[in-house]
């Protein structure tokens, strides 16, 4: 099974104000409520739509599926993949496996942080960024190596990161 | 049923087709040790200590959770079983709280005990530095230390299967899962019941009653006169406490332990409870008559003695409380009496009383704190006990119960009749009402042998019945020929049930008996923990009716201090005292207590 935003009469990417975004998911969630195992999709697609998961969304989809919110919350804090807190426009991994470890990921998200001005797991107060960490991502060759959305910076430097945040 | 050979520690064993090792193995005397598994409640195969080897298996098999079949050969004690226990054991309370001699739970642990059957002496995965983490969550009723949470979800599975509250689940992963509410809310501030189910199954420290054995120990100490009361299903558990059998009635040195305490009055909830049937059946004599006279009255009533049913109603059926009796339950009811009757016969001023209820219940701890619950600014109940509370202070007071003579309850709020010792069980409630409103309506007794109502006598989830009313007496005329449908349920499932029945506007029933807990008060969350829990409920009902059928009276409005307090006191059941200090009102608050300000989170000292 699978869901797809295209399903959906929206004109308005995404709907802009949270009445209408809402108003999506809510359309989302009666479509595939009644499918087992639909509460993974519904998230992501929420994610998708609302830009990440607060607790009152989160309650809404709750009553909405029929669901206890203990137990979507469940789902929403085991999957990393999840975020309670609003997002930037961007999204900045870090990787932290053991290679990029190794060839000074640590300092990179030091000089990261400094630059943005705001710990790991933040939002920059413009809301352009968001600074988070990454397990291995399968690039130990490109160490130490930094995805910015779906993009990979291969041997990111402290001094190369204004160079590759100019890019966003 | 088809019986099936296998061979466990190279003895040839027999059992059921379908039970599991672990259950084959116990079924044929041969101990294996386990730790999350809780038989006829919850199989998850989670904490593992249940492993055994099976020949010709690569791994270890979890006993608890893999059928036995035809042929195997089990070894469960062999020297790799051993160190994979000690090995899960140990990993296990790496990150645990051992602050084992100051833990609550400290000699009655089943984390403790496994560590001293597996003969575990040390510790090598412990983290000195952070020894461990967690948060303490302490609400009205039920405190919640994760610190000492090992994972097994045995509450989760009461929580959302057997309750259907479902606010317990686990959240995060890895080393940072913990059981808890949704992240960052706390206990008293989430649409839990607070039935004390979760606190009755929990193997640890986790989760246990909000205590008040200080608030009572104080007030013993202090110039307060301080009464106690006590529940009908505390006297058939209490006994556990001590090493007795369940079901052992316990009455005669409750009270005498209680006396010996320094209690200036031990009264019985019971009598109460005859007074909740005089308010409660005239409630629904009121409304049912109204319905037979064409007006419009809310059916069917629900019974309302239970404050964890009645919290689960006001979270998830905030706009079917109409349907709820105003009746308070017996024991608030008798704190009101206390402080506002008795109070007066004796010359006492009611702020220096302090009544205390023994109660099976943790819902009832949360109840004394709501804001109806108290009348001229006192509280009605100032502290409650559960059974297990007792217990600790019958044995820190140093006394030995088993020693005690047997006395009687103080008068005069100590005399009732056998439709009171019902309250505690599923099915009791409305037993001891019908025993009433039939005779009243009929002039009759009620024609069932031995009174007991017996479709609703018994452990299942839904019981229901039709009563059918027969020459009846002429003011009750319009009844004729009426069949009163009733239904009792125990267990917030159930619960659930029946009123998705009321909301949908296709409940038939006319009255409905609730009780929070599955089974009702005998197994509620404030009871004496058991592994046996199917055994230990039925064993307790047993003694719950034998407690009943030994009275000499059976029927609530035949209580003679009962009719002496209504000439004395409050008039007829119903009057004016009653509804300002007996009735009350609910508070819609919704699934996720939007509805209302209230809650019951009790900040960490």
């Amino acid at each position: 099974m699978s869901l797809s935003l295209e399903n959906l009469t929206c004109n308005c990417d995404h709907g802009s104000t949270d009445e209408e975004k809402y108003a999506l998911i809510g359309q989302m969630i009666d479509a595939y409520k009644d499918k087992e195992g639909s509460l993974i999709q519904v998230l992501h697609a929420a994610q998708e739509i609302y830009g990440y998961l607060p607790l009152e969304l989160q309650k809404f989809i709750a009553l909405r599926m029929n669901k206890p919110l203990s137990e979507v919350n469940g789902v929403v804090s085991f999957y990393s993949f999840f975020s309670t807190k609003e997002r930037g426009e961007h999204t900045i991994h870090v990787c932290m496996g053991t290679a990029c470890y190794v060839r000074g990921a640590q300092k990179l998200v030091e000089a990261l942080e400094d630059k943005l001005g705001v710990a790991v797991g933040e939002v920059t107060p413009d809301k352009k960024f968001t600074l988070d960490v990454a397990r291995c991502i399968g690039a130990c060759g490109l160490a130490p190596a930094v995805m910015v959305d779906n993009d990979v910076h291969r041997q990111v430097q402290p001094s190369g990161i204004d160079a590759m945040l100019k890019q966003y | 049923m088809s019986m099936i050979n296998l061979t466990i520690n190279g003895i040839p064993c027999q059992t059921e087709k379908g039970t599991t090792i672990l259950q084959a193995a116990r079924n044929n005397g041969i101990h294996v040790p386990s730790l999350c598994h809780l038989k006829d409640i919850h199989k998850y195969g989670t904490c593992r200590i249940c492993v055994v080897e099976q020949v010709g298996a690569k791994n270890l098999q979890a006993s608890c959770m893999v059928e036995a079949q035809e042929g195997m050969e089990i070894y469960t004690h062999s020297e790799r079983v051993r160190k994979a226990r000690k090995t899960l054991y140990q990993l296990m309370i790496s990150d645990h709280n051992k602050n084992c001699l100051s833990c609550l739970r400290n000699q009655d642990c089943e984390l403790q005990a496994l560590g001293r059957e597996l003969a575990v002496q040390d510790d090598p995965y412990g983290n000195d530095e952070q020894p461990y983490q967690g948060v303490i969550d302490v609400s009205e009723s039920i405190t919640r230390d994760t610190t000492k949470c090992i994972l097994c979800r045995r509450c989760v599975t009461v929580c959302n299967e057997i309750q259907s509250v479902s606010v317990l689940n686990a959240q995060n992963r890895g080393f940072d899962t913990k059981i808890t509410p949704v992240t960052g809310l706390k206990l008293g501030d989430t649409n839990c019941s607070f039935c004390g189910q979760c606190v009755a199954v929990c193997p640890t420290g986790a989760l246990s009653s909000t205590i008040h054995e200080d608030r009572v120990w104080k007030a013993l100490e202090s110039h307060k006169h301080v009464i106690v009361q006590t529940a009908p299903a505390v006297r058939v558990a209490i006994g556990e406490c001590f090493g007795l059998e369940p079901g052992t009635i316990q009455t005669g040195r409750m009270v005498a332990a209680l006396r010996q305490m320094g209690f200036y009055r031990v009264f019985d909830t019971n009598w109460a409870a005859d007074l909740t049937i005089m308010e409660e059946g005239t409630e629904f004599l009121n409304r049912f008559a109204t319905v037979l006279d064409g007006g419009e009255a809310c059916l069917p009533m629900i019974t309302s003695c239970s404050p964890g049913w009645v919290k689960f109603c006001e979270n998830h059926f905030p706009e079917q409380l109409d349907h709820l009796s105003t009746c308070k339950s017996p024991h608030t009811m008798m704190g009101a009496v206390i402080k506002h009757y008795y109070a007066k016969k004796l010359g006492l001023n009611p702020e220096d009383m302090f009544v205390v209820s023994v109660m099976p219940c943790t819902a009832k701890k949360s109840e004394i704190a709501r804001a109806e619950m108290q009348n001229d600014g006192l509280p009605n109940v100032d502290a409650v006990l559960t059974t297990r509370e007792l217990g600790d202070m019958i044995r820190a007071h140093g006394i030995n119960f088993l020693n005690l003579p047997e006395e009687e309850f103080d008068n005069p709020l100590g005399q009732s009749t056998g439709a009171a010792d019902i309250f505690g069980t599923t099915g009791g409630v409305m037993e001891a009402a019908l025993r009433t409103v039939y005779e009243i309506i009929t002039g009759r007794e009620l024609p069932f042998p031995n009174l007991h109502v017996s479709p609703i006598v018994g452990l299942e989830e839904i019981k229901e019945a039709t009563i059918k009313l027969e020459n009846v007496k002429p003011e009750w005329s319009s009844a004729e020929g009426f069949e009163v449908k009733i239904a009792v349920t125990s267990g917030l499932r159930g619960a659930r049930k029946l009123m998705e029945q009321v909301e949908a506007g296709t409940s038939p029933y006319h009255f409905i008996e609730v009780m929070g807990c599955p089974g009702g008060c005998i197994t509620g969350g404030g009871q004496p923990r058991t592994f046996h829990i199917n055994e230990t409920r039925k064993a307790r009902m047993e003694a719950i009716y034998r407690e009943d059928e030994g009275k000499p009276l059976r029927k609530s409005h035949e209580n003679p201090d009962i009719k002496a307090f209504y000439e004395d006191c409050a008039g007829e059941p119903g009057g004016h005292w009653s509804h300002e200090y007996l009735h009350t009102h609910y508070v819609k608050r919704g699934l996720f207590n939007e509805m209302t300000d209230e809650n019951f989170v009790v900040e960490k000292d």
